[in-house]
Parts: C-alpha cells; structure tokens; sequence
C-alpha cells in the first residue's frame, strides 16, 4: 500500500532576553545548577510573577516575521501538573488568546519548488527547569536556573509531507529567529527544541490518520532520523494490519529507537485557566509598530538581495542567508575578498566542512570573515594556487599564523604568474617528453588529449617547485601544443 | 498604655513620656501574660521586637521619627517575614522562614514600627472561625468557648485583648470583616489592587487582598496609609495615587447618601442583629446622612460563585506546597508520587484538602464551562450590581455576619454552614470594592458589627463615615473582661 505522511510541529524558541519571563533572574546557560533562580523561580509563598517586557517584543517581531496577525490582548493561563522541575505545580503558558495568531512560512525544496507551511499559533510561556537522573545516587536532582526562562511555542498546521520538507522549515525558523536576534539558535544548548507530529494515512485519502508526537528533538539531523524511524514504525504496524496508538514517544538518537513516554489514556487534564495573578497583555498599535521598525532582514530578503547584489545562484543565495551568522561572516568576507562567488564556494565548501567535521558553530569558527576574505583576494589574483590556498586555510585555522600574506611567503605558495617564466619552464619540459607530445599531437579524441595533457602538469609543477600558476600552465601547454 | 490607640501612642512616643523598649516590653509582657487564653499568636519575636524598638528609639532621638517609628503592633501569619517564621497557619509551613519580607511587611519595617510577632490564623485563610489553624483556634476575649471569627482570628482577638494595638489581615471573603465584627474591633479590606499582594501567602489570587485591623477608624487609616501603593513585584497593584488617609477623618458626613442593600436584612439575620445594625444606621440620619433601599439582585449567587472561583485558584495555588524545595516533606518517600500524596495528605488540614478537591473538580476538563465560566459570569454580574448601586449612593451598608460570635465546634462539622458565615461579605471581594466592619452594638453581650461598602478606591470616604461614627459611639472602646 501507498502512504501519505503527514507531518506538524511544534518548536520550543527560547528567547534571548537578558532576565526571565516573569523574574529578574538571568537566562545565562551553563551556570552552577540553581544559581539562577530566585525566590519567584523556586515559587516561593507569596511571591508574583512580574512579565518581562522584552518577552511580548520578541514573539511580536516573531509574529511579525511569519505574517501572523498579533493578538492585542493575549491570556497568560496557568496549566497545572506536578513534577519537580515544575515549582510552582502549574506552567504559566498561553491557551485561548495566544499572543501569535495564523501566519505561514515559505520553504525552498531540494527539488527548487517552494512550499507554504502554515503556522497556527505561537503562544509565550515560561520554560520548566531540568531533573538530573545521574549522580545521584539513585535520587533526582533539580536544577531550576532554566526555570521561568521565556519560549514562545510555535505550533505549525500539518503541512509537512516528508521529512526534507521538515527540516527545510525547522532551519528555515532557525533562520528567522536568529535574524532577528530573539534566539540565539543554540540546538546543543537546548535554544530550540522540536516536537514532531507524525501520522500515516493512504495515498491520497482526506482523513487523518492516529498521530504521535515525538518530544524534544535538539539538531536537524536527530529530526530528520526520528521522523524516518516513525514514518517506518507506523507503516509497519498499519501495513500488519494493526491500528496506531495516539501517544506522546521519545527518540534516542544514539540509538536510533524510540519508546512511548504516554499515552493519551495517561495524559494530564491540565486544568487551564487565566493566570489571577497576571493582567490580560494589551498591545497597543505603538507598541507593534515599535516591533516592526526594529525588524531586521529577514531570510527571505537577504537571499533576494544576495542573488541581486552578489550575483549568487538561488541555491547558494538560499544557504548563505538562511542563517544569519553564516549571513553576516559571508558579507564580512565579501568586503575582504571581493569576488563573491569564489567567497561563496568557500564559505560553503572547505568552510562549512571543517566547522561540520568539529561540530562547531559560525560564531566558533577560528578565523574571521576578513582572513578568509584576504584569502579569497589571493585566490582571485592568483597569488596562490586553490591547492595552495587549502595550506593557508589550515594554517589559519589551526592558529599557526593569523595573516594569509605571511602564511604564503613563509610557506612558499606563492604562485608564479610571470607568462615569461611559465613558458620558458614549458619549453624546457616539453623538450625533454618529445614522445608524450607526439603522441598527444597524433590523439584526435579530446578527451583523451585533456588527460594527456594532465600529464605534462606534474613535472611542470616539479620544475616549478609547485609554484607555478596551474591555469597559465595550462593555458600556454594547449598553445605550444597545438590545441 | 495598653487601652490606647496607635494614634495616642504615636503622640506618646513623640512627647517622650514612654520609650519603645518599654512601650514594646509592655505589649511583651501582656503577650506572654494573656495569651496563653486566646491563642492569638502563633509566634512571638521578643528579641527581636526588643531590637526593633531600640532601633526605633534611636531612630526618633535621631529626629527621623515617622508617626509609626516605635508602635508595636503584629503580622498576621500570612506575610512573609524574612529570617521569622511564616506559616500560614499550616503545618506544611511549620518550619518555613521566608528570606525575604513581604512588601507591606517591608513597609512596616521602614515606617519604624516594631512587629511582636505572627498572629493565629485559619489555615491558608481558609475559615471563618480559626478553627482550621495548625497551630489550635483562637478563642474570642468576649466569651469563653467563642470563635474569634476568621480567618483573621488572631490578629482581631490581639487587637481586642489589647495585646497590640493593630495588626494586618488579609480578606479574602470576608476574613478582615468577620473576625474584626466577632471580636468588637474595626477592620478594613481595601479595593483589590490597593495594596500588594507580594509576600502575602496566596489562597484566592484575584479575592486576596491584605488590610487591617484596630481599635479606631483613625489607627485603621494611619495602618493604610503604610500598606497602601502600587508595588512594582505585583503586577495586580494598581499604581494610583495615595491619599493621606487620616487628612479627610474629620469631614462631616452631613449629606452622605447610604444605600441598605434589601437582600442584606433578609430572613438570615436574626432580628437582636437587625436591631443593633439599624439603630447604627440610625447614628448617621442624626448626623445628617440620608438613607434610602437599593438592591443587589445577584448577592443571592456570591457564595455559590465564590465557592468555585475561589477554591479553583486555591487548588493551583497550593501545587507548590509539593515537598521538593520547602516545608513539610513526609518520612521516607518510596517513590515520587510517594512523596508527592504523603506531603500533601500529612500537610494540608481537611478543610484546606476540601477546597483543593472542589477547586481541582471545578477546573476539570468536562466540568470547567458550567462550574469555572458559569462563576465567571456570576461575578460580573455582581460587579454590576455595585457599580450601579453606588451611582444611586455614597456607601451601602449592612450586617457583617448573620450571628455573634458562636461557640466552638458549632460550625465546623458542615462546611456549608460555615461558609454561610460570609452571606454579607463575599459579594464585596468578588466585585473587588472596600468595605470596613465597624463595631456597632452588642447582643447578649457578643460585638456586633456595621459593614460599610464603598465604591473603589473610596477607602478615605469609608474611614471618614467609620471615624464620625466612632466619635458618637463608644462600642469600640468596650473592653473584654
């Protein structure tokens, strides 16, 4: 049988404010475990929560971002369950009045269509802290320094069919809220965290099929793993002619498995209802407009104008603007090394491959645009060979030295260009191979005569202590060759 | 020095004819001597009070006195007190020191006034006799065996033995009104927003509302005039200006329109209750008031909707109450849900546990629209009817409580008896208005007392009417023998 999957999802986006949602505690990552919170983050007796301006101003920039309608009086409610983590018994989130109303956002496919995902609301709340299984000897540990830390909670339509098109909106949202600077994009750290709804029906049937949901997926490639692993677990079921259950389950993704957390049988009653200690959130028109003035460029422009400004093909515009940090370092680089397309090749080739293979993000990233930028400008004028330029940019990257001009004289790269020179070493080779130049000369296939032609390469980058500009070499072999 | 009223104390301590230390040792001593009858206090700061006042002293000596540095005077047990104990009348908080103070607990603290202690209450506010306390009920200084009222128990039976002067108290549906009418002594429950809620133990978020109680209409308004005030940690304050409340005690209340709500002298008032409250009422036509029946049409619904409002914000009110981070924690937890029904069962007393199971009911999926919604409603209707009333008139006014003072043990085996108790109160917290409860006469020898409502933010208005009254009557003056 033929199966439609259906997929939505549901993103936690931890907003970058200095304090958190409703207390004066700092949001800062990493610190010693309950070092951030105070008595309003332990839901001491007595005290109120006081709402963090800068919380509403982000999840409006956001609404704002994704065309959604902003809800000018939003709710916070109180949604009641106990767990430890969870001091006060209830989570102060948002349920009826949302702040984010209905908007959408377009994706780039791999294929090169564009595809619309609805979002159906995004609604602020506060985070919960963490329980700590280890080290405790068989007891748990809280740390609450993330408690009361401010998400909006992004629920999409389910408008996702396969999980490419997943991923292209979970890096697409990525996109959007580290342009606009409420995130800070952070996947290791927890800053975004996705939930996602899966559920099978036949091809081209109207009715939905049981869905699960998979909880708190923290990298692109756990997600796009997880939904694999789900889509092949219920169409396992449903193709044994057994019926899927509606539960709530969690991937490993070291392990590649998943296991149900709960099932909807064993779900909470939340009890929603409006938060007494809290006004109802009135957004006046200044306010928006405020937000709106402070937008940045936001992916999809940036692409636009990369593509007009720059001369970049649509899927290398797509992949530079789409994250703001790769954005800014590719733009840093341009300025420096001028010829865009080249920087682009690199940012996107050697570039994004080292900081892949050390799982290190833009902002770690050793070198600085203006290096790579320098590099770039030696390249573009020949100074250096591409083989070359792959020396200086580990020199740079491994901090052996930080100046691309020092790196080429110290390590001898530089090119020589001189077409006087060149030839000269060309006479001097081709006089001492006459059998490979008959030979070539009496070759009439052309691809067969480029391949030979690679073989006069080697003992002219001999002679030239590998200093000779490949391309020049190249240029003046096919002239004195004959074509 | 005990019999006299904040207000003379203040004028003592300022002529110097008494320190603190030996004003505050006075109340000590009385404390330690007295107390033992009521059980108003829960915890008693000696050392602390001592300190406080040879702090105050100084302070005056300084010439930096304000009209409180010095005043002994009490916290109910719900304001967090940093570095004393707050309980909240629970034994889920009988260990518990806040390190923080609340903000009219801080406020108090920078006036210069020196805290004696933490009075009796009903557990979490829940009750209006004090019988519901951990810590044992109150007993009134009026009669043996007689409930104080509550939940504000102890700090009315305090003021009434003259144990101190004044004490906050916080109202959540009547639990200023009631006690201070039971006891004989005046209270008042300001307008919802008036005064912080930060530090104030919360029973029913958006009814609690703290305020006071003394002997005078004049000790009320110097008490107002500390606690009143937006507070930037409570987002439900409301930022406007404060009046000096003692400035306008002296106005004549010649012209002042009092509207007797119809549904306040139904058949739920004994008649030796009408009488007294009538012949207040009285009092004011002589001093030049007219009077005149309105209606509160949905006052009959308050308690039905205040029975469900109320105990749903409880219920998620009292989740942090878990035994992770503070407070009680039951013996050897196997597992977590272990930790979490054992806390809470060997914690919460049976009338806080029964608020906690209608609230948690009312909310529940299935049952939310006709319980939570339904009161919802209910309360704007209610708010309704007072907004209308006080177009017709200046202030209502009305019985407190249907009966006296009754004796322990009466009430508390049906909840719904007991909730019937604040028939004449609950309307006032669910529109969120003031109301003040003056004493105004006695039945077989029990206070009885005037409830006088106004309109928001009226309070300057409601201690003018309770301070004329005060200066032609002499009830609150009575002393318990």
């Amino acid at each position: 049988m033929q199966w439609d999957i259906v997929i939505g999802l549901e993103i936690h986006v931890q907003l970058a404010t200095r304090t958190k949602i409703f207390s004066g505690s700092s949001t800062a990552y990493g610190a010693e475990p309950n070092t951030q919170a105070n008595a309003v983050d332990l839901a001491m007796p007595g005290t109120l929560p006081v709402p963090n301006e800068n919380a509403f101003r982000y999840a409006v920039m956001f609404g704002l971002a994704v065309n959604a309608e902003i809800e000018r009086r939003s709710v916070f409610e109180r949604k009641n369950y106990f767990y430890p983590d969870l001091p006060k018994g209830y989570q102060t989130t948002q349920l009826e009045r949302p702040i984010v109303g209905p908007g959408f956002v377009d994706i780039d496919l791999p294929n090169g269509e564009t595809k619309r995902v609805r979002i159906h609301h995004a609604h602020l709340e506060e985070d919960a802290g963490k329980s700590l299984h280890e080290d405790f000897h068989g007891m748990t540990g809280v740390d609450l320094n993330r408690a009361g830390t401010p998400l909006i909670e992004v629920v999409t339509e389910p408008d996702m069919n396969n999980a490419d098109e997943a991923v292209a909106f979970a890096r697409k949202l990525h996109g959007i809220v580290t342009s606009l600077g409420i995130c800070d994009g952070d996947m290791s750290q927890g800053s975004m965290r996705f939930d996602v709804n899966i559920s099978l029906k036949p091809k081209g049937s109207d009715t939905l099929g049981t869905r699960t949901e998979t909880k708190n997926l923290n990298s692109f490639r756990f997600m796009e793993q997880a939904i694999a692993h789900e889509v092949e677990r219920q169409m396992d079921i449903l193709e044994d002619g057994g019926e899927i259950v509606q539960e709530t389950r969690l991937y490993n993704g070291d392990r590649d498995e998943s296991r149900s957390m709960r099932t909807k049988e064993e779900a909470n009653d939340y009890r929603y209802f409006p938060c007494p200690d809290l006004l109802p959130v009135v957004l006046d028109e200044a306010f928006i407009e405020e937000a709106r003035n402070s937008l940045p460029e936001l992916p999809d422009a940036r692409k636009a104008r990369f593509q007009e400004q720059y001369g970049l093909n649509d899927y290398d515009a797509g992949l530079l603007a789409g994250d703001s940090k790769l954005a800014t370092f590719f733009e840093e680089t341009v300025t420096h090394g001028k010829d865009a397309k080249l920087s682009a090749n690199w940012l996107l080739g050697e570039f994004s491959a080292r900081l892949n293979a050390e799982e290190r993000s833009v902002a770690d990233s050793p070198i600085s645009g203006e290096q790579l930028g320098a590099l770039v400008t030696r390249i573009a004028d020949n100074t250096v060979s591409s083989a070359g330029a792959k020396k200086v940019f580990e020199a740079l990257w491994t901090g052996e030295n930080d100046d691309v001009d020092a790196i080429i004289d110290a390590k001898g790269l530089k090119q020589v260009s001189d077409t006087g020179e060149l030839e000269k070493m060309v006479d001097e080779v081709l006089a001492g191979m006459p059998d490979q130049v008959a030979q070539y000369q009496n070759e009439e296939d052309p691809k067969k005569r480029k391949k030979m032609l690679g073989g006069f390469m080697g003992p002219l980058m001999k002679a030239s202590k590998g200093q000779g500009n490949p391309k020049l070499f190249n240029e003046i072999l096919q002239k004195k060759l004959g074509g | 020095m005990h019999n006299k009223s904040v207000a003379d104390l203040s004028r003592e301590l300022a002529s110097g004819t008494i320190s603190s230390v030996e004003l505050t040792r006075q109340f000590l001593d009385r404390i330690r001597q007295e107390d033992e009858k009521y059980n108003s206090f829960i915890t008693v700061t000696e050392e602390q009070a001592l300190a406080d006042a040879k702090a105050a002293d100084e302070q005056r000596a300084a010439g930096n006195a304000t009209p409180w540095t010095g005043i002994p005077f009490a916290h109910k047990d719900i304001f967090c007190t940093n570095g004393v104990r707050t309980t909240c009348g629970s034994k889920m908080l009988e260990n518990f020191v806040p390190p923080y103070d609340a903000t009219v607990t801080a406020n108090f603290r920078q006036a210069g006034a020196v805290c004696l202690g933490k009075t009796n209450m009903d557990e979490f506010a829940m009750g209006s006799s004090n019988e519901s306390s951990h810590f044992g009920a109150v007993t009134n200084p009026w009669g043996e065996r007689r409930v104080p009222g509550g939940s504000s128990g102890g700090s009315a039976a305090a003021v009434a033995a003259r144990l101190v002067p004044a004490a906050t108290a916080t109202d959540t549906g009547g639990s200023i009104r009631q006690p201070a009418a039971l006891c004989g002594v005046t209270g008042l429950k300001p307008t919802y927003g008036r005064v912080s809620r930060y530090g104030m133990i919360a029973f029913a978020s958006s009814l609690d509302q703290g305020g006071t109680i003394a002997r005078t209409a004049e000790d009320n308004a110097m008490m107002l005039n500390v606690m009143a005030g937006f507070d930037p940690k409570d987002s439900t304050s409301i930022d406007r200006e404060v009046p000096d409340y003692t400035a306008t005690l002296n106005e004549p209340v010649k012209g002042l329109t009092i509207g007797l709500p119809k549904e306040y002298f139904s058949d739920q008032l004994s008649p030796a209750m009408e009488e007294q409250v009538r012949n207040a009422i009285r009092e004011y036509e002589k001093l030049g008031a007219t009077v005149k029946e309105v209606s509160l049409p949905n006052a009959k619904l308050a308690i039905a909707a205040y029975y469900v409002i109320a105990p749903a914000e409880a219920s998620a009110n009292l989740s942090r109450f878990d035994g992770v981070r503070y407070g009680y924690r039951c013996e050897d937890p196997k597992d977590l849900m272990d930790l979490y029904t054992r806390t809470r069962a060997e914690g919460f007393g049976e009338e806080v546990k029964r608020r906690i199971l209608v609230g948690t009911y009312a909310l529940s999926a299935g049952y939310f629209d006709a319980y939570y919604l339904k009161a919802q409603k209910v309360r704007r209707l209610i708010q309704q009817d007072f907004i209308s009333a006080f177009k017709e008139v200046d202030v209502l006014m009305s019985p407190v409580s249907p009966s006296p003072a009754f004796v322990q043990g009466e009430k508390n085996t049906d909840p719904v008896t007991m909730y019937l108790e604040d028939v004449f109160t609950i309307a006032v917290n669910l529109a969120g208005v003031p109301a003040m409860s003056v004493p105004a006469g006695f039945v077989d020898g029990l206070p009885v007392g005037l409830q006088i409502i106004g309109d928001y933010f009226s309070e300057a208005r409601l201690l003018n009417a309770a301070h004329q009254f005060q200066q032609v009557t002499d009830w609150h003056q009575r002393e318990p023998q």
